[in-house]
């Protein structure tokens, strides 16, 4: 059975920070926006004014393909907030343009048991209202569609 | 001392103590402070006038309800303490941190005899419905958990889960194995009178516990406690004519070589207790095979053996085959593991209650679970980006 993806009523939302605000807002565009070294040419996340490799403070947020593997999962079985009920996966994506870059997210539209390390997956994202008046788009991850 | 180590002798623990132990005992983190450090003042033949240091994880900050019972001041305000030297503090190795830099003040004699100590009551705190909110006064999501809570991973049980199935997947531990600690946790507990749990587990009952984020159940976590645990430090040269036999801090484990994140280091079946335990075998010329007993913190049975594996008791990814059938790290093993019920059985006192049960062992005061003829032990602290050891001995 495919757990078909329905919306929850309610999510904790975080409050972007001068670092942050790309990747939680990249979405509204459709883009996953993900930190990069312009000196070493590598990807890094969390985002940070600097790269932790080579030191190099020109670094700045870039679209990446929102394509990549399952590097590991977990089926939540205990309900944490009445407004999502269990089960569903949470899951850390290693993106396909840097594999050491992991995105920490929900996996849905899938059948939490048939999940498996080194499925294929890809980003989408949910608009919220986050505090203080702002916004955030988050990205989730689903089982990747065929390529067009 | 002639193995050397980074103070060279100097800097011992002369006396243990821990409070009251267990679930909603409605007391003040405060009281249960107080009673832990008094007797482990007094443990050590002391009185609080010669207490001229003092030292506690974490500080006043408190991420969560309960996290901490009392601060440095509250301490020293309640009993009237001068301090020669004192410090609080989070980002340390681990909760076991304080008792490092306490190491550091007594071998540089900026004081003879550091109090150090952690409390919590969680158990109480949370009875309250306190939980229920992880947001600030301001209605934010703390910075910690930013990543995380809003894809519904709102407990350390979940980003362990992750770093649990991964391991797993690439070097084949299995749920019995795994649960292998918590059983084992449970047998010690059997002998430890202050244990909050002390029925016997069995496989059959671990293996059908409630699920929380798979692979980890319920066994799997450890349970919050009000209860306060305390050390004496002392200089050697002030340990003199004391009546415990004083045991030598032979190392320490602080390194931390990667960025502190849950989710990316370079290995993601290691953690930061590998380059704290890195760190505590390049200071040393004791060897894992010298250890005769181990506290690993049990905060979730998945971190004992990634501690089990940092410390390198057996190659990097072989847990699961060293605690397969429970017998290596059992109280008459090659190896005894966390002797008095750990945190899964003992309750959650956040690490100290690892190195206060080191101790007892090391003074060959453990009653029925003491492990015979113990000299060295070592402590391993802390999950995920946080990580402290220590090895102590009887030398
Ligand atoms: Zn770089």
């Amino acid at each position: 059975m495919t757990d078909t993806y329905e919306r929850p009523e309610f999510r904790l939302t975080p409050s972007p920070s001068a670092e942050s605000r790309a990747f939680w807002s990249g979405g509204e565009r459709g883009e996953l926006l993900i930190y990069r070294c312009h000196d070493c040419g590598h990807f890094f996340h969390p985002p940070a004014p600097a790269c932790f490799r080579c030191r190099s403070r020109d670094v700045a947020p870039e679209p990446v393909s929102g394509r990549g593997v399952v590097a590991t999962y977990t089926i939540n079985r205990q309900p944490w907030l009445p407004t999502m009920p269990p089960p569903y996966v949470i899951v850390l994506v290693e993106l396909d343009e840097d594999r050491d870059v992991r995105i920490f997210s929900q996996l849905v539209d899938v059948d939490p048991e048939a999940v498996r390390i080194g499925d294929r997956v890809e980003v989408f994202f949910e608009h919220w209202p986050a505090p203080g008046d702002t916004e955030v788009w988050l990205p989730l991850f689903r089982p990747e569609r065929a390529r067009a | 001392m002639s193995r050397g180590g980074p103070f060279e002798g100097r800097s011992v623990i002369t006396g243990a103590g821990m409070s009251q132990v267990g679930r909603k005992l409605m007391r003040s983190g405060l009281d249960l402070t107080l009673e832990a450090s008094l007797r482990a003042i007094a443990d050590a033949g002391l009185t609080p006038d010669d207490i001229d240091g003092i030292a506690s994880y974490p500080g006043p900050m408190a991420p969560s309800p309960g996290f901490t019972g009392a601060g440095v001041h509250d301490v020293r305000n309640a009993l009237g303490l001068r301090s020669r030297w004192y410090m609080s503090g989070m980002e340390t190795a681990a909760q076991i941190g304080p008792v490092i830099e306490a190491a550091m003040a007594v071998a540089l004699g900026l004081a003879n005899h550091v109090l150090v100590f952690r409390s919590v009551w969680e158990s109480t705190a949370q009875a309250g419905g306190n939980r229920a909110s992880v947001l600030t006064p301001e209605g934010e999501l703390p910075e910690h958990l930013e990543y995380t809570a809003p894809f519904g991973a709102l407990s350390p049980a979940n980003w362990l889960a992750l770093p649990a199935q991964r391991y797993m997947y690439e070097h084949g531990l299995t749920r019995e194995q795994l649960g292998q600690i918590a059983i084992n946790a449970r047998r010690n507990a059997g002998f430890n009178p202050d244990a909050v749990f002390r029925d016997p587990l069995t496989m059959d009952d671990y293996l059908a516990s409630r699920m929380i984020s798979e692979p980890l159940s319920l066994y799997d976590c450890d349970i919050p406690c009000d209860g306060a645990t305390a050390v004496i430090v002392s200089g050697r040269d002030a340990a003199a004519g004391l009546p415990r036999h004083p045991l030598t801090i032979e190392s320490v484990g602080t390194g931390m070589f990667e960025r502190a994140t849950w989710d990316q280091r370079i290995d993601l079946t290691t953690m930061a207790a590998h380059d704290a335990a890195a760190t505590l075998w390049e200071r040393t010329s004791l060897r894992p095979s010298d250890v005769d007993v181990a506290q690993l913190y049990d905060g979730f049975s998945f971190l004992t053996v990634q501690w089990l594996d940092a410390l390198g008791f057996c190659e990097h990814g072989k847990v699961g085959a060293f605690i397969e059938d429970g017998s290596r790290i059992a109280l008459d093993g090659d190896l005894p593991l966390n002797t008095a019920g750990g945190q899964l059985s003992g309750g959650r006192l956040h690490g100290m209650g690892l190195l206060h049960e080191a101790c007892i062992q090391l003074w060959g005061s453990a009653g029925e679970r003491q492990v015979a003829g113990a000299e060295v032990a070592a402590v391993g602290v802390g999950g995920g980006p946080v990580a402290g050891a220590l090895l102590l001995s009887t030398h």
